[in-house]
């Protein structure tokens, strides 16, 4: 084999791709930049300098729409790692045989193989006004008349949203937790540590590292979100994901791509706070 | 045997409730999907038949599904096939050590990271300043792409980690070229896990909703559709339709598991 090609190799190796990356992920991010400083006519955009699309979305509508999405934001983050973190763990630490334990997993992962709309719209005979929660609180004597909050609420968004993602905060998290030597645990025990002084002297600090992957996608997923919004929100609750789509959707491009170079660059800001907080290399 | 504590209980208790959140919903729709013909959207159920399973192949009232969904299927087949191309050259690629291969492997984490309206929106603005119509199998697969191969992509990478080279150089020792080293060597071992791959990467397709909205054309896919559906079909065939779709999944995940376990076994009985 000659030397030359056993250069070149990996470079032809990675060509398609890195081609694919190119193409539908660098070029697109890159001409969204670029039309986001074009001009726009109510109709049409022509190429141009021009600040006036970043003028144009520095309102109160969008201020209010940030705060509104950071609410889900926090909403969802919280909920995924109060609900994900204890579910992990318990796979992790008190499931006994590996079987079991991928069995369990597998069981938790296989609702998230299905259509996100479909997952949606299975919440309506729960949560709406004749819905099952309802009536069974009716039925009960709790309430009188139906909660209307339930469904196409802000508090339906965040539920569903935690629904579509929570397995992108279990997943990272049990997997660091599987990762820790037991002998670990079994030290610090016999050094006379507590339950809850060996989970916060030693598991906690060692999964840092899954909390940090799992917050990150829970960040991409939900600062972008639209379709939830749309769906379980019913028209009633704003994010930024579903401005840009309203905007794309009446064809101001330039408008929504402003929009998303904000959207991106916070999402980014978010994303690097969280790896200056927790570090996780040793995860990849 | 060790004896339960409290936490132990406490935890599989939190962990049942968990699982009922999960399937609790899907399994209303399944339920509510089998009503009579005058069923309505919500509990009680009136009646029991398959009759609005039988409705969603009913064009005029649910609107088309059987077209989106095989555009899904066509769709799903052609990123799965481009995906593990690309993703196992790529892989492969990552063994030998070369320059830029950082910016690669963070360009792909980019792929994962960056929230997903604007890959959307950036190939939708590209179609349009080229002036090219938006499609669901050009623009659609382009936008599929960026989510299904950095995924395939880190699965390989992992695979490879695991894999033991001597039986390559081995292969290579005894006179075989690159590309027999490969498909007789290479490709056998990493055939189970492939499958897995594969089917990760046609489901994620199929299901794809958010990147695909925006720059699908004039026709949409199957999840698309369904989305649409919300909108203006208020019977019991969308859950009916629901539940068709989720069958559907299970069953290819099902199918792959077999598949999997088959080829495992037998390559364990050549051995």
């Amino acid at each position: 084999m000659s030397e030359t090609w056993k250069a070149l190799k990996p470079y032809a190796l990675i060509t398609p791709q890195t081609l694919v990356f190119l193409l539908f992920l660098v070029f697109p991010i890159l001409m969204i930049g670029v039309v986001s400083f074009w001009e726009f006519n109510g109709y049409s955009m022509t190429p141009a300098f021009t600040l006036a699309n970043y003028q144009g979305i520095l309102t109160d509508v969008t201020f209010k729409t940030y705060l509104n999405t950071f609410k889900f934001l926090g909403m969802v983050w919280l909920a995924t790692l109060l609900i994900g973190y204890p579910v992990a763990y318990f796979l992790a630490f008190h499931v006994p045989k590996l079987e079991w334990q991928i069995l369990l997993f597998l069981v938790c992962t296989i609702p998230f193989w299905t259509s996100n709309i479909i997952r949606m719209i299975s919440w309506v005979p729960l949560l709406g006004r004749e819905g099952l929660v309802n009536q069974m609180f009716m039925g009960v004597g709790l309430i009188q008349q139906p909660m209307e909050f339930l469904l196409y609420s802000d508090f339906a968004v965040v539920l569903g949203m935690v629904h579509l993602y929570i397995i992108f905060m279990i997943a990272p998290i049990f997997n660091s937790l599987m990762r820790i030597e037991r002998s670990l645990v079994t030290a610090a025990e016999d050094l006379g540590a507590s339950g809850l002084q060996v989970f916060k002297e030693v598991i906690l600090p060692l999964s840092a590292p899954g909390i940090a992957i799992g917050s990150i996608f829970i960040v991409t997923l939900v600062m972008g979100e639209f379709v939830t919004v749309r769906l379980m929100g019913g028209g009633q609750s704003a994010s930024v994901g579903k401005l840009i789509q309203t905007q794309i959707g009446s064809l101001q491009y330039p408008l929504a791509a402003a929009n998303a170079i904000v959207l991106l660059a916070v999402t980014m800001l978010i994303i690097v706070s969280i790896l200056r907080v927790l570090d996780i290399r040793k995860e990849l | 045997m060790q004896k339960r504590s409290l936490t132990y209980y406490l935890l599989l208790a939190f962990f049942c409730l968990f699982v009922l959140f999960l399937y609790g919903p899907m399994i209303t729709i399944f339920m509510l999907s089998m009503q009579g013909p005058d069923g309505g959207l919500t509990f009680p159920m009136r009646g029991l038949s398959f009759y609005w399973l039988g409705q969603v192949f009913q064009e005029q009232r649910v609107g088309n599904f059987i077209e989106p969904f095989v555009r899904s299927l066509i769709l799903g087949a052609a990123v799965m096939a481009i995906t593990i191309t690309a993703s196992v050259l790529a892989s492969m690629g990552f063994r030998q050590r070369f320059k830029g291969s950082t910016v690669i492997f963070y360009m792909t984490i980019a792929s994962l990271i960056v929230p997903s309206i604007l890959v959307s929106l950036g190939i939708g603005v590209v179609f349009q300043v080229i002036g090219w119509p938006t499609n669901w199998f050009t623009s659609g697969l382009g936008a599929h792409l960026t989510w299904t191969l950095p995924i395939a992509f880190l699965i390989m990478l992992g695979i490879f980690n695991r894999f033991n080279p001597s039986y390559e150089e081995a292969a290579r020792d005894l006179g075989a070229t690159d590309s027999k080293t490969f498909w007789e060597i290479v490709m056998p071992l990493i055939a189970p896990s492939l499958l897995g791959v594969g089917l990760l990467t046609f489901t994620l397709s199929y299901d794809e909703f958010t990147r695909t909205s925006l720059v699908s054309g004039q026709s949409n896919t199957l999840p698309l559709e369904i989305f649409g559906m919300t909108t203006n079909v208020t019977s019991p065939a969308l859950y009916a339709l629901g539940t068709l779709t989720t069958i559907f999944s299970a069953s290819l995940i099902l199918i792959a598991f077999f598949a999997y376990n088959a080829v495992v076994r037998r390559q364990r009985g050549k051995a």
